[in-house]
């Protein structure tokens, strides 16, 4: 079993800094996801764990030992590549014995291996194939149970279902985490799919320009989202993020944006005046009942019927779009004005800098 | 297999037996190729089995033509065969025993005895198709062909060898590692190509006496090894594989040999194949180098052997041509088992 441990990890490629100094911990056993948008640095810090990358500074860590200087071959991990990276020229069988062979194993050894990881995988038929002659999902089975039977210290995939399509993408990720369960090792997951991460995670790291934005479990960062990056990044759809002027109201205070009024109980560090934004998931949006006082009305654009469930694509004025996203079906047409109702349990407060100052206001 | 050759021979883009003028056009373009690139050699070829009087020939003849030579009794030598009209008008197959002037001196191979005198516009030589094998059997018996020939195959294999080792391990520097200078490196490799072979003669001449290699096939194995065209050939191509596969392969605790000789090598297949053909073609017609450094007869290869059938008042035509057609030989085998080998694309079919 196997921590590894980042302190303070910089990289720059000549003076461009594209790491700022991350610090984080992933335990023993772990299922950790790095995500964020193209660019943020996730496939470099996972890089910079294989060793495939030094660092500028700062320490990586695994089980104790700073390996900074030490040569990827040696620091025993595995890597599943984004394009797999199976040797064209080797079979099936050859693809998974060639790191057992390179650390000098006995054939017997080497061939129990591979036929256990081929059983594992449902590889067993294809041993002998060229790559070329596989199926995409055969291929990325390869390529994990290339990382199987090293047996190593730690699992680092490299957005390993990117280039699978969408039905053998859901088939793979449980797959994936029924593998996870299985051999219990320490897992790090890059991907730019949150819906990916949510459901593989026990533990999201959410990145941004070469900064971790926040890191914890899964629900963690969909219930209490530390800033409005995070809030945007994970749930899908998006979550609704709206910026307002904060003005004093009756017992609280009152968010205008555009011609709407939200009025909020007081939030602490929020005083009238002040600029703000706040966010809302389209899952806790919810129609006005007749006769209630809406927060808003909206003019519905678009909408996509499910069947079971609903999105319910608005405008209003002087706002950007708002989603809505509700259980069943409703009997709502496109160009329909509904009046809408937020439930402010589930409102999420930023300030102007984008930190978070509320999950949630009481009603 | 056949099929497939006879529907590939009998392409055309013209329907229902009709054709397109572009099928006329194309099969008289192609037709017009397969005549420029092959007459020369089944001239040559064709020409190898004439006798010296044959080649000299003027209308030259396509065939290997020989006149017909018979034994007659009283003479000591066989002689040419002529079909001679007589001053009768009557037609018969003579001999000829000398010629004067204008005048041949003939006699009846079926009677010994009886001689006569034509004038050499009335007779025809009697010929037939024969071919001069002794073209062949002489050089390679009398004048040591066979040993030029195992020179020859001892440099070409060995200097191919040599240079694929050497030149693919450059290439695989200048390819997978980045350092600075990278780019520097390989442009000071490829700028040796502006510098003529004759520039570097003399010097490259000393070097190779100062190492006591003159008159030893390493003299002309050695030199010529580390080509600038081979390791540009090869680290162009090994630029094309994968930085994931070397990456992979460093994961799954590979040293830099086994990378090099376990993924990289068997994925620039068709490169070093390329560079195979060039190398042997190179090394195996290969003249001035050879004829400056190889002075006894004993380390010749073959084209420094068959320079000596070309005196300087004297050029033995039917054995150059005769040894050429050989030293075309392995060249032709070489190219048809190696070019199956020149199919790209491989390294990619592994990714995605």
């Amino acid at each position: 079993m196997t921590d590894i441990r980042l302190k303070q990890v910089k990289k720059a490629y000549g003076s461009v800094e594209v790491i700022h100094g991350i610090d984080l911990e992933v335990n023993s056993g772990e299922f950790c996801v790095f995500v964020g948008p193209s660019g943020c640095g996730k496939s470099t810090l996972l890089r910079i764990i294989a060793g495939l990358e030094d660092v500028t500074s700062g320490d990586v860590e695994i089980d104790g030992t700073v390996v900074n200087t030490i040569p990827a071959s040696e620091r025993g991990l595995a890597m599943v590549f984004q394009s797999y990276a199976l040797y064209p020229h080797m079979s099936v069988y050859k693809n998974m014995a060639f790191g057992l062979e390179n650390s000098k194993m006995p054939r017997a050894e080497i061939d129990k291996r591979v036929t256990e990881a081929a059983r594992m995988l449902q590889l067993e038929p294809y041993l002998q194939r060229r790559p070329k002659a596989l199926s995409g999902g055969q291929r990325q089975r390869v390529a994990i149970g290339r990382a199987i039977v090293r047996d190593p210290k730690a699992f680092l995939f490299d957005e390993p279902l990117s280039n699978l399509d969408a039905e053998l993408r859901v088939a793979m990720r449980k797959e994936l985490a029924a593998l996870h369960a299985d051999i219990g090792g320490t897992m790090i997951y890059v991907t730019h799919d949150q819906v990916e991460a949510m459901t593989l995670a026990d533990k999201i790291v959410v990145l941004q320009a070469g900064e971790i934005k926040q890191a914890g479990t899964p629900l963690d960062l969909y219930n209490k989202p530390r800033n409005a990056f995070v809030a945007g990044f994970i749930g899908s759809p998006r979550m609704n993020i709206i910026e307002a002027k904060v003005e004093a109201g009756e017992g609280g205070l009152i968010l205008r944006a555009g011609g709407f009024g939200i009025s909020i109980p007081a939030v602490a560090d929020l005083e009238p005046g002040d600029s703000c934004s706040f966010g809302i998931r389209p899952e806790h949006l919810d129609m006005a009942p007749e006769g209630a006082t809406a927060d808003m009305t909206a003019k519905v654009t678009q909408t996509e019927q499910l069947g079971g469930e609903t999105y319910l694509y608005c405008d209003t004025e002087g706002l950007p779009q708002i989603t809505i996203h509700r259980p069943g079906q409703l009997a709502v047409q496109a160009g329909q004005d509904v009046a809408l109702v937020i439930d402010r349990a589930q409102l999420h407060i930023f300030d102007a800098q984008g930190q978070t100052l509320a999950n949630g206001v009481g009603a | 297999m056949m099929r497939n050759l006879k529907a590939m021979l009998g392409a055309r883009r013209g329907t229902n037996g009709r054709l397109h003028w572009t099928d006329v056009f194309t099969y008289f373009y192609l037709a017009f190729g397969v005549f420029l690139m092959f007459f020369p050699v089944v001239w040559l070829v064709l020409s190898s089995f004439k006798t010296p009087a044959g080649l000299v020939e003027f209308p030259p003849t396509f065939l290997p033509l020989s006149q017909v030579e018979v034994q007659v009794e009283g003479q000591k030598k066989p002689l040419p065969l002529f079909r001679a009209e007589l001053e009768d008008g009557s037609v018969k197959d003579l001999a000829q025993i000398r010629r004067i002037g204008i005048v041949s001196q003939m006699v009846d191979p079926n009677d010994p005895d009886a001689k006569y005198k034509v004038p050499i516009d009335k007779r025809e030589p009697i010929r037939e198709f024969r071919m001069a094998w002794e073209n062949y059997f002489d050089p390679l018996e009398r004048f040591n062909f066979l040993g030029y020939l195992s020179n020859s195959v001892i440099v070409t294999v060995a200097a191919t060898l040599v240079t694929l080792l050497i030149n693919s391990m450059a290439a695989y520097g200048l390819a997978i590692y980045e350092f600075k200078g990278r780019n520097a490196i390989m442009i000071l490799v490829i700028g040796t190509l502006l510098i003529p072979i004759t520039v570097i003669l003399v010097p490259v001449y000393l070097v190779v006496t100062q190492l006591g290699m003159v008159n030893s096939l390493w003299a002309v194995i050695l030199p010529g090894a580390a080509t600038p065209t081979g390791v540009f050939l090869l680290r162009q191509y090994m630029l094309t594989i994968p930085k994931d596969l070397i990456e992979a392969a460093r994961m799954d605790k590979a040293s830099e040999w086994q990378i090099y000789s376990r993924v990289v090598l068997p994925l620039a297949t068709p490169a070093i194949a390329v560079l195979a053909i060039f190398s042997i073609m190179w090394r195996w017609n290969e003249f001035l180098w050879p004829l400056i450094v190889l002075n006894r007869s004993e380390v010749y290869t073959l084209q420094v052997g068959l320079n000596a059938f070309q005196g300087e008042l004297d050029v033995q035509w039917h054995y150059i041509l005769a040894m050429t057609v050989v030293t075309l030989i392995p060249v032709v085998l070489v190219f048809s088992f190696l070019q199956r080998f020149i199919t790209t694309g491989i390294a990619n079919a592994g990714m995605k």
